[in-house]
C-alpha cells in the first residue's frame, strides 16, 4: 500500500516529537561507519564482476571541429586492445542535474578541449591507458572560437529579472552607497572518487554500477543516450565517494562503458582519470557581478541591486543562479537584479556545492561590509536592521526565519566585538589580525520522494529507496527516523539505498535529499502504525513503541503474529514550495591573518551558526556545516580553475594544482545549530544543509581580510598577489 | 619470475606487468579495494599504504619494486568485527562523510603516531630533536591526505583521542 501526501500546508511537529524511542536528532554514529573506516565500503570501481574489460575514454585535444579519422588498426595491433570505440550515442558533457533525458552526443563533434571523443578497450587497464595515450587521432578544427566571457554576447536570463522602483535614483539619493565590482573565479566539486561505471548486459538487460547523485533522474538519462527503456536499465550507486554537484547528471564514462560493454558481450569498467573528472565534468562558472547598495541615515536598505555575469557553452540551459539569495535576503524598495549568460568554449559549466549562493552571496555580504563601514554602523547591527518581513519581491511570508537568532547567536559564541572598527588595529610580529561577519541563506526545497518500509516478522524494519549517501548521512537519518517512529533501537533497522530496483527517492542535490526522502519515510513508518494501531485496539497518536514494545504490555513481534508489514511512503511538495518563500539561515564570523610582507591570508578561527529546521542526527548535520565552512576557506583564498586564453583548456585539472584546503588550511571551526521546527520545510520539520554552510562564509573570510590589513579586494580567491595588490600604503 | 610480496601477512606473486603500480595491484589484482585511488599522481593521499611500517602514496611506485616487501592496507589494520582504536575512534567522531578518503587518513594517521614515537620533526615541530603532539603537528602531518568531504576538525578529534588513549 502507499501512503501519499501532497504538502500544501504546515505538518504539525507534535506527531513526530510524540515518539518515544529517542532516536531522531540524536549524534547516532554512522550505520555504515565502520564499514568505511575498514575498507569494505564498496564504491563504483570497486564491485567484483566477472572478468570485466578495462575502458580508457580519449579527449579531444581541439577546442571546437570535427573528428576526421581515427587510426583504430594501429590501436587494436597494440597488445590486449579490444576495441577502439566511437559511438554516436557516446555522451560528450555530463547531464545537468534533474535532465532526465541524454546530454549532448556524436563525440565526432567537438566543442570544448578535453571532450571524450572515443573509449579504448583493452584485457587490461595498463594495455587500455597505452593505447588510448597512443591513439592517433585527426581533426578539423574551427577557427575563431569565443573563449572570453567578457567579450561574448551576452544573453539576458529574463527569469532572474526584477525591477522595483527606481535603482538609479534611490542611489543618488542615498545618504550612504556602494557600487562596485567583483569577479570570482570558477571552482571544481573535485569530490574524492573519480567517477566510474561497470556495465554488464545480461541479454536486453543493462546493469551499471557507477558513482551518481540521482538514480531516479540517471536512469532516464541512460536510457535517452542508449536508446532503450528504462525497465531494461538498472543502476547501482550503494556508496558515492563524494558529489557536489559534480555526479548530478549521467556522465560520459557511464555511457561509454554501456555501449562498450554491449559491443563486446562482456562487463566493461570505466574510470575516469583525475585530470578527466576535472576536464570533462561540471566547473562552477567564473563570476561578473556588480552590487549597487545604498542606504539612509539610520543604516536602511533604500536600493539593492545585484547584476551578473555566467557563462556556459552553447546548448547548456544552466546558467549558475548567482542571485537566487539576493530576491528575498535583505528589504529595499528600489530593486534591480539581473543575469546575463555568454556562450564559450571552455568545458560545461553546472552545479558545484551551492550553485549561485556560493559566490553570489559573498559578493552581496562583501558590499554590506562596506556600506556599513560607510554607515558607521557595526556589521551585524547593519544586517539585523535589513531584515525583511516578508518576501520583498513576490509578497509572499517566510516558512520560517532564523538569520537574526543566527547573528545574535553566532556574533555572542564567537566573542564579536561591536566596538569601533577600523584595519589594523592589531598585529602580531610579520602578521595584521582581524575579524569579519557574513549572513548566510540557502533556498530550500523538497523532490517528490518515494520509499519502501518493511517490518519483519522478527520485528525488524527495512527501509529501500534509490536515494543514495554521498557522505551526507541519509543512510543513518533514514535509519533514525524508522527507528523513532516504529519504537526501534537502531541496530534493528537495516537501510538500501543506491539501487533503482527501489523505489524512487528525489535523488541526493540541491540540498534537498534529508528532507524529502525523510518524508517518505515518515510517511510509511506513520501508515504501519495506523494498522500496528489497529492490531493493538488504539489509535495511532496514542500508540506507544519503544525498543520493540508496545504500551500496554505486548510485544510488536506478537501484534505482527509471524507476518511482515510493508508500506510505501510517498512525498510531495504541494502549495507549500509555492506559498511561501523557505530557506535556511545562518550567519559565519572569521578571524583571520594577513603576512605584511606576503600578502598571504590564513584563516585562524570560524564559526558557522545555522537554522535549518529539524536537527536530524546532530553529529551528521554538524559535519555537513564543518564540510560547508572547510569550502568556504577554499573559496576564499585558494580554489581557482584557470583556463588558457588561446584554446579554453584547462590549465590546472588537477589536485596538485586546484588547491583544496588541506587538513593544516582549516584551523579552530566552530558549528552552531540553532535547532527549531519548521512545519512548512517538510513532512518532518525539516531544511536542507548540504549547502547552507559555504552560502557567504568566503565573505566572511574577505571582510576579515580587509579588517585585518585594509585591502577591500574585488577578486576571489585572495589569493596573495592579489591581496599584495589591493593593500594601501 | 617467482618474486613475491607480503600483503597483510600474505604471501602474494607480483604482477608479470612491471606497468603495474602498487595501488592498482591492490585493488585489481588481489581485490583489496579499501585503498583508493583518488588522484593516480601522489596528490590526494587516498591511495596511503604502509610499507615495511611506513607510509607511502600507493599510486607513485610499481607493485614491481616491492619484491619481498611487506605491505599493511586499511583491510590488514581491522575488520568491521574487530576494529583498531584509530578506526574506532574516526566512527565515534564523525571523522569522515562519503569515507573515500578515510582508509588513506587511517593508514596515515596510523604511521603518524609511530613517527612521534620514533621522534622524526615536521615542520610544525617547535623542538626538532623531541616533537610532541600539538595540534598543529597533526594537521600538518596529516596534509597530504585530502578530504574533500571537510571532515578535518573530526580526523583531528579522532586521531588525538587515540594519541591520548596511548600515551
Ligand atoms: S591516489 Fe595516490 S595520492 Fe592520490
Ligand atoms: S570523507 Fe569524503 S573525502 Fe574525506
Amino acid at each position: 500500500m502507499t501512503a501519499h501526501l501532497k504538502q500544501d500546508g504546515p505538518v504539525d511537529r507534535a506527531h513526530l516529537d510524540g515518539m518515544q524511542q529517542g532516536l531522531l536528532g540524536k549524534a547516532v554514529p554512522r550505520i555504515e561507519g565502520y564499514a568505511k573506516v575498514t575498507g569494505t565500503a564498496t564504491y563504483a570501481a570497486e564491485y567484483d564482476v566477472a572478468d570485466p574489460a578495462e575502458g580508457v575514454l580519449v579527449t579531444a585535444t581541439i577546442t571546437k571541429g570535427k573528428v576526421t579519422y581515427i587510426d583504430n588498426d594501429a590501436a587494436l595491433a597494440m597488445p590486449g586492445v579490444l576495441a577502439v570505440i566511437a559511438d554516436a550515442r557516446m555522451t560528450t558533457r555530463p547531464a545537468q542535474g534533474t535532465a532526465g533525458e541524454a546530454p549532448e552526443q556524436e563525440p565526432q563533434s567537438v566543442s570544448y578541449w578535453g571532450q571524450p571523443i572515443a573509449v579504448v578497450v583493452a584485457e587490461t587497464f595498463e594495455e587500455a591507458r597505452n593505447a588510448a595515450k597512443h591513439l592517433v587521432v585527426a581533426y578539423e578544427a574551427d577557427a575563431d572560437v569565443d573563449l572570453d566571457p567578457a567579450a561574448a554576447q551576452p544573453e539576458p536570463q529574463d527569469g532572474q529579472a526584477v525591477e522595483m522602483g527606481d535603482l538609479t535614483a534611490a542611489m543618488d539619493a542615498a545618504t550612504h552607497s556602494v557600487d562596485l565590482t567583483i569577479e570570482t573565479d570558477g571552482h571544481a566539486s573535485a569530490a574524492m572518487e573519480p567517477h566510474a561505471a561497470i556495465a554488464d548486459w545480461d541479454g536486453d538487460n543493462l546493469t551499471v554500477r557507477a558513482s551518481l547523485q540521482m538514480l531516479n533522474y540517471n536512469i532516464a538519462e541512460l536510457a535517452d543516450a542508449l536508446g532503450v527503456e528504462e525497465d531494461n536499465v538498472r543502476l547501482i550507486s550503494r556508496y558515492v565517494g563524494g558529489g557536489f554537484g559534480s555526479k548530478l547528471g549521467i556522465s560520459e564514462e557511464v555511457v561509454a562503458a554501456a555501449l562498450a560493454a554491449r559491443q563486446l558481450g562482456r562487463p566493461v569498467r570505466v574510470v575516469m582519470s583525475r585530470q578527466q573528472v576535472f576536464q570533462c565534468i561540471m566547473r562552477r562558472s567564473e563570476t561578473h557581478q556588480r552590487l549597487q547598495l545604498a542606504c539612509d541615515a539610520e543604516g536602511r536598505l533604500t536600493a539593492f541591486g545585484h547584476h551578473a555575469r555566467v557563462s556556459n557553452l552553447p546548448g547548456e540551459s544552466f546558467a549558475e543562479p548567482v542571485l537566487q539569495s539576493s530576491h528575498f535576503l535583505y528589504g529595499a524598495e528600489n530593486r534591480s537584479l539581473g543575469m546575463d549568460l555568454v556562450r564559450i568554449h571552455r568545458m560545461t559549466a553546472g552545479s558545484v556545492r551551492a550553485p549561485g549562493e556560493a559566490v553570489g552571496m559573498p559578493a552581496l555580504e562583501m558590499a554590506m561590509d562596506e556600506l556599513a563601514e560607510k554607515a558607521g554602523i557595526d556589521p551585524v547591527a547593519f544586517r539585523l536592521r535589513n531584515i525583511p518581513g516578508e518576501n520583498p519581491e513576490e509578497d509572499l511570508p517566510f516558512t520560517s526565519h532564523t538569520l537574526a537568532d543566527c547573528l545574535r547567536q553566532g556574533a555572542e559564541a564567537f566573542g564579536w566585538d561591536d566596538g569601533p572598527r577600523r584595519p589594523r588595529m592589531r598585529r602580531e610580529g610579520d602578521w595584521w589580525i582581524g575579524t569579519g561577519m557574513a549572513s548566510a541563506a540557502r533556498v530550500h526545497n523538497v523532490s517528490e520522494a518515494k520509499a519502501r518500509v518493511r517490518l519483519t516478522a522478527e520485528g525488524r524494519a527495512v527501509v529501500q529507496t534509490d536515494m543514495t549517501d554521498l557522505g551526507t548521512g541519509t543512510y543513518t537519518i533514514l535509519a533514525q527516523i524508522a527507528g523513532e517512529m516504529l519504537g526501534l533501537p537502531i541496530d534493528r533497522v537495516t537501510v538500501e539505498l543506491g539501487d533503482t530496483n527501489h523505489p524512487r527517492g528525489p535523488g541526493s542535490g540541491g540540498s534537498w535529499g534529508a528532507a524529502s526522502i525523510g518524508s517518505a519515510v515518515y510517511l510509511a513508518c506513520k501508515a504501519l502504525r495506523e494498522e500496528i494501531a489497529r492490531r493493538a485496539n488504539t489509535g495511532e497518536a496514542e500508540l506507544g513503541l519503544k525498543d520493540g514494545a508496545v504500551a500496554g504490555g505486548r510485544t510488536l513481534v506478537d501484534l505482527l503474529g509471524g507476518e511482515a508489514l510493508e508500506e510505501v511512503g510517498h512525498y510531495e511538495p504541494g502549495d507549500n514550495q509555492d506559498a511561501w518563500t523557505a530557506s535556511g539561515f545562518g550567519a559565519f564570523f572569521a578571524q583571520v591573518r594577513v603576512n605584511h610582507w606576503t600578502g598571504e591570508a590564513r584563516v585562524d578561527r570560524m564559526l558557522g551558526a545555522f537554522g535549518f529546521g529539524r536537527v536530524l542526527n546532530e553529529k551528521t548535520a554538524r559535519s555537513q556545516c564543518l564540510g560547508g565552512i572547510t569550502w568556504s576557506i577554499g573559496a576564499a583564498l585558494t580554489e581557482a580553475l584557470h583556463f588558457d586564453p588561446r584554446d579554453g583548456h584547462l590549465a590546472n585539472p588537477d589536485l596538485a594544482e586546484y588547491h583544496v584546503p588541506v587538513h593544516r588550511d582549516v584551523q579552530d571551526v566552530e558549528v552552531l545549530m540553532l535547532e527549531e521546527r519548521d512545519p512548512l520545510a517538510s513532512a518532518i520539520q525539516a531544511k536542507g544543509i548540504g549547502e547552507l554552510g559555504m552560502c557567504g562564509g568566503a565573505g566572511a573570510i574577505a571582510n576579515a581580510v580587509y579588517n585585518a590589513c585594509g585591502a577591500r579586494l574585488r577578486e576571489l580567491p585572495m589569493t596573495p598577489d592579489r591581496i599584495l595588490a589591493a593593500l594601501p600604503e | 619470475m617467482s618474486e613475491t610480496i607480503t600483503v597483510n601477512g600474505v604471501s602474494q606473486p607480483l604482477p608479470d606487468d612491471v606497468r603495474v603500480s602498487l595501488l592498482d595491484f591492490l585493488r585489481q589484482h588481489l581485490g583489496l579495494t579499501g585503498t583508493k585511488k583518488g588522484c593516480d599522481h601522489g596528490q590526494c593521499g587516498a591511495c596511503t599504504v604502509l610499507v615495511d611500517g611506513f607510509r607511502i602514496n600507493s599510486c607513485l611506485t610499481l607493485a614491481a619494486m616491492h619484491a619481498d616487501q611487506e605491505v599493511t592496507t586499511i583491510e590488514g589494520l581491522g575488520t568491521p568485527e574487530d576494529p583498531s582504536a584509530l578506526q574506532r575512534a574516526f566512527v565515534e567522531h564523525d571523522a569522515f562523510q562519503c569515507g573515500y578518503c578515510t582508509p588513506g587518513q587511517i593508514c596515515s594517521a596510523t604511521a603518524l603516531l609511530e613517527e612521534i614515537r620514533s621522534e622524526w620533526p615536521s615542520d610544525a615541530s617547535d623542538d626538532l630533536a623531541a616533537p610532541t603532539l600539538t595540534d598543529e603537528e597533526i594537521r600538518e602531518r596529516m596534509s597530504g591526505n585530502l578530504c574533500r568531504c571537510g571532515a578535518y576538525a573530526n580526523i583531528l578529534a579522532a586521531i588525538r583521542q587515540v594519541a591520548e588513549e596511548d600515551a
